[in-house]
């Protein structure tokens, strides 16, 4: 979808290029996460793919159109754009803001309303926001009325430079999460611009992680990256949790699952004994059938029937979909060290610290 | 005259004729100036802006022009265009050139960089960028400026009585000559009331133009 | 047009000019002596104005009082018309010499420097006010956590950071004084203004100019002068940047 052809930017006073014989493809649908340290050159790679940077040298396509060929304000109007500073308009009201690109591409005026509607809705605005300033909206509301405006012309493909940068941690993971809701909805091509290698991570479907004068030292998925990093540039700037970041990267769903020491209701205290010592814990689950009810101390255990034990019911839980890393988190919280996992609401095995750390293994 | 009171009513009240006149005059004198001024000002300051090393020139030429006292710019002008409207409002533009050049700089430079490059983003044209975008975000300071030249224009015009003008003025100099009180005080408060009335609807055009920047519940 | 003609007019003019400024230096009524009024009753204005305006904004700015009187008095001072003010000052200062022994004649001096010294407080005692407000505020309590007095944070510590903004305000107060002390001449005082109100009044083209053209090189050697003074008298620690992009108040 898009795709950069040994693209050159040498700024006039510059002491090297800023941007050095850069190729890379962006496949149509998915997102590309630039990352790197500053100076690499990241933004300026991505401001040369709507033409706020003319490159030097070197060829960009988009859609397999030169970028050069068509007209630069056609082209931006074409392409969404979000950045840091979102820049909304502190004149126009979110509705007049969002409506921008269609308005500059003359659409009629009921569609565009009718398409401001509808964005209010996908990015989670409350309709109330429409006649809103931007200065009486929160900055995560602001970040994404930015998203909204970015994608109001329905564009196939969206730049975004760092759009999260200045909002505070929390926000910032919740406006990824809902980046990465969005994008299973509307499918768009995204290059993605950040510092943040956790940010990086999360986020891309691919990740290309750029040297001082973009110089691209790896461009793979970011499993692949976190697994085998490709020199020592690469490693050092993924930092020394390599193998935390890779669980969030790898759903509960890919590791074996155990049984755990679970029992039946009607077991009998021998067997709840027995299935203790074969997992080496001082705890059994209690099933029903095939439902989970909770759990028991082995102190518990009175007389030979599991009857008049009250189980204690599972806090933490966790679910088919969800990282290694949240498991681990549920885990080591946990006062059984093991976290029952759910298939939405039907138990079908547990996992552990050791079955975490054999898939990391592999 | 030691006798006579120090203000008469009955006087103002004899000439309500020839106050509305010259209350007239004032206003027209000040508008004039104000929208001729207006207009080369914004020439001027799109220049600076697209050439911006004529900009300190632009700047010396009117600042040296709002050094030259009025009186003298005045007692230039006379010998070329006489006792006319003319006179007077050579000198009272050429006063309104620096205040107005540089809140128009200073207010299309203070647009914040990232609404300007987002809206580059998104496709804008440099014409489209300038009127709609970078004008309208501008206009505060715009109008603080405007309204700092009205309110010195307002008081310069009541000068240009010297040379056969002056709207409200006109009391003023008539009231030195014949040391009567009464026109001067008359004089000078007009002139003041109409500064603050001016400054005041200014105000509220500023207000009507820029509701963006009304105070409203803002969220966090 | 007959452009020949003109500038040879212009060459005429000019060469009057000339023969005027050598012909009419000295005496009471030459340039040389209406320089000395000029400067007489502009410098004693800005001086009383400077002592009354510069204590009074220094301690309300230290102070943080007197805000709203601040932006009033910039407002007030800007819409007063000066024509006004000394046209107004000439009924008071007779009523003064009458009925008091302050003065001995209410014409001339007295109400040019009156209505001078009115105008030029307002922008002065503003600049000051806000020079010292814009101080920053760590380095107040910085000096305070030093143990310095009150008095000497104002002197030491305040108004030296604050002398770009408050020598601003005093340039550009000089200027307008310089320029407003021409309309003394209506009120019976001397100084340039003489030549300019005599010009008007008596159509004489030749005494109208070179008045006009004294005013116009006093002032702009005023605001020179100021401008390097300003640039002397600023701590070199001290970036002349901060000067207020304060608008100056218009010559009169």
């Amino acid at each position: 979808m898009i795709r950069l052809e040994n693209v050159t930017k040498v700024f006039p006073g510059g002491s090297g290029p800023a941007v050095h014989q850069l190729s890379l493809d962006v496949a149509e649908g998915e997102i590309v996460v630039l990352v790197g340290p500053s100076g690499c050159g990241k933004t300026t790679t991505l401001k040369m793919i709507n033409r706020l940077v003319e490159p030097t040298s070197g060829r960009i396509t988009v859609a397999g159109e030169d970028i050069m060929a068509i007209p630069a304000h056609e082209l931006r109007r074409r392409v969404g754009y979000v950045i840091q500073q979102i820049g909304l308009f502190p004149h126009r009201t979110i509705a007049e803001n969002i409506a921008t690109v269609p308005r500059l591409l003359g659409w009629e005026r009921t569609r565009i309303d009718d398409r401001v509607g509808e964005l209010i809705r996908l990015v989670d605005l409350e309709p109330g926001m429409r006649n809103r300033y931007p200065r009486e909206l929160s900055g995560g509301q602001r970040q994404r009325a930015g998203v909204a405006r970015a994608l109001a012309a329905d564009p196939p493909v969206m730049l975004m430079d760092e759009p999260f940068g200045a909002v505070d941690p929390i926000v910032r993971g919740r406006l990824q999460d809902e980046l990465l809701d969005l994008q299973r909805r509307v499918h768009k091509t995204i290059v993605f611009v950040t510092h943040d290698i956790d940010e990086a991570i999360k986020l891309g479907d691919r990740v290309a992680i750029l040297n001082i004068g973009g110089i691209v030292e790896q461009y793979a998925p970011p499993a692949v990256i976190l697994r085998d990093p490709a020199n020592a540039f690469v490693k050092a700037f993924l930092g020394s949790h390599r193998g935390i970041k890779r669980l969030s990267l790898i759903p509960v769903g890919e590791v074996p699952l155990e049984d755990g020491p679970m029992v039946d209701r009607s077991a009998t205290a021998r067997d709840a004994r027995a299935c203790m010592d074969r997992y080496g814990v001082d705890w059994f689950g209690i099933l029903d059938g095939k439902e989970l009810v909770g759990w028991a101390w082995a102190s518990d255990l009175d007389g030979d029937s599991l009857a008049h034990i009250d189980p204690k019911p599972f806090e933490a839980r966790v679910s088919l979909d969800a990282s290694l890393r949240e498991a681990l988190d549920t885990i080591i919280t946990s006062r059984t060290r093991v976290a029952p996992v759910f298939d939405g609401g039907r138990f079908v095995g547990t996992i552990t610290a050791e079955g975490i750390s054999r898939e990391l293994a592999k | 005259m030691i006798a006579a009171p120090f203000f008469r009513w009955d006087w103002v009240f004899d000439h309500l004729g020839l106050i509305w006149e010259k209350v007239s005059e004032h206003l027209v004198l000040t508008g004039i100036a104000l929208g001729v001024g207006f207009v080369i000002s914004m020439a001027l300051a799109l220049i600076g802006l697209r050439f911006p090393r004529t900009y300190p020139p632009i700047t010396w030429l009117t600042g040296v022009l709002y050094t030259i006292p009025s009186l003298a710019l005045f007692a230039f002008l006379v010998p070329i265009t006489g006792f006319t409207v003319l006179s007077a409002e050579i000198g009272l533009v050429s006063y309104t050139l620096l205040i107005l050049i540089r809140n128009i700089v200073a207010g299309i430079q203070g647009v914040d960089p990232a609404v300007r490059e987002a809206a580059l983003g998104m496709g804008y044209g440099s014409r489209r960028l300038f009127l709609e975008i970078e004008l309208p975000l501008a206009l505060p300071v715009i109008l603080a400026g405007v309204r700092i030249a009205a309110v010195t224009t307002i008081g310069l015009v009541t000068i240009t009585a010297l040379i056969g003008q002056g709207g409200v003025g006109f009391f003023i100099l008539q009231g030195l000559n014949r040391f009567f009180n009464t026109e001067i005080v008359l004089g000078t408060a007009l002139s003041v009331i109409l500064a603050v009335a001016v400054d005041l609807v200014l105000v509220l055009v500023e207000r009507l133009l820029t509701p963006w920047t009304a105070k409203r519940t803002a969220a966090s | 047009m007959d452009g020949q003609a003109n500038r040879g007019l212009l060459m005429e003019f000019l060469g009057d000019l000339l023969q005027w400024f050598g012909e009419n230096w000295s005496g009471e009524t030459g340039w040389l002596a209406r320089t000395g009024e000029h400067l007489r009753v502009s410098g004693a204005a800005l001086i009383a104005a400077m002592a009354v305006a510069l204590p009074l904004a220094g301690w309300l700015g230290h102070t943080g009082r007197g805000g709203l009187l601040a932006v009033s008095v910039i407002n007030i001072g800007r819409a007063l018309p000066s024509f006004g003010i000394i046209a107004l000052a000439l009924p008071f200062t007779i009523w003064l010499a009458r009925s008091t022994p302050l003065i001995d004649s209410g014409l001339g001096f007295a109400p040019t420097f009156i209505a001078l010294f009115l105008l030029a407080l307002p922008p002065i005692f503003t600049n000051t006010y806000a020079g010292i407000r814009g101080v920053d505020a760590d380095v107040v309590e910085a000096a305070r956590g030093m143990g310095i007095t009150e008095r000497r944070l104002v002197l030491d510590v305040e108004m030296p950071i604050a002398s770009p903004v408050i020598l601003t305000g005093i340039r550009v107060t000089a200027v307008q004084v310089v320029a407003t002390a021409t309309l003394g001449a209506l009120v019976g005082y001397g100084g340039y203004g003489r030549f300019i109100v005599d010009g008007l009044a008596i159509q004489d083209r030749l005494q109208l100019v070179a008045g006009a053209i004294l005013v116009a090189v006093l002032s702009i050697l005023t605001e020179i002068g100021f401008s390097a003074l300003e640039r002397f008298v600023v701590p070199a620690g001290i970036s002349r940047r901060r000067r207020a992009d304060v608008v100056p108040p218009v010559a009169v």
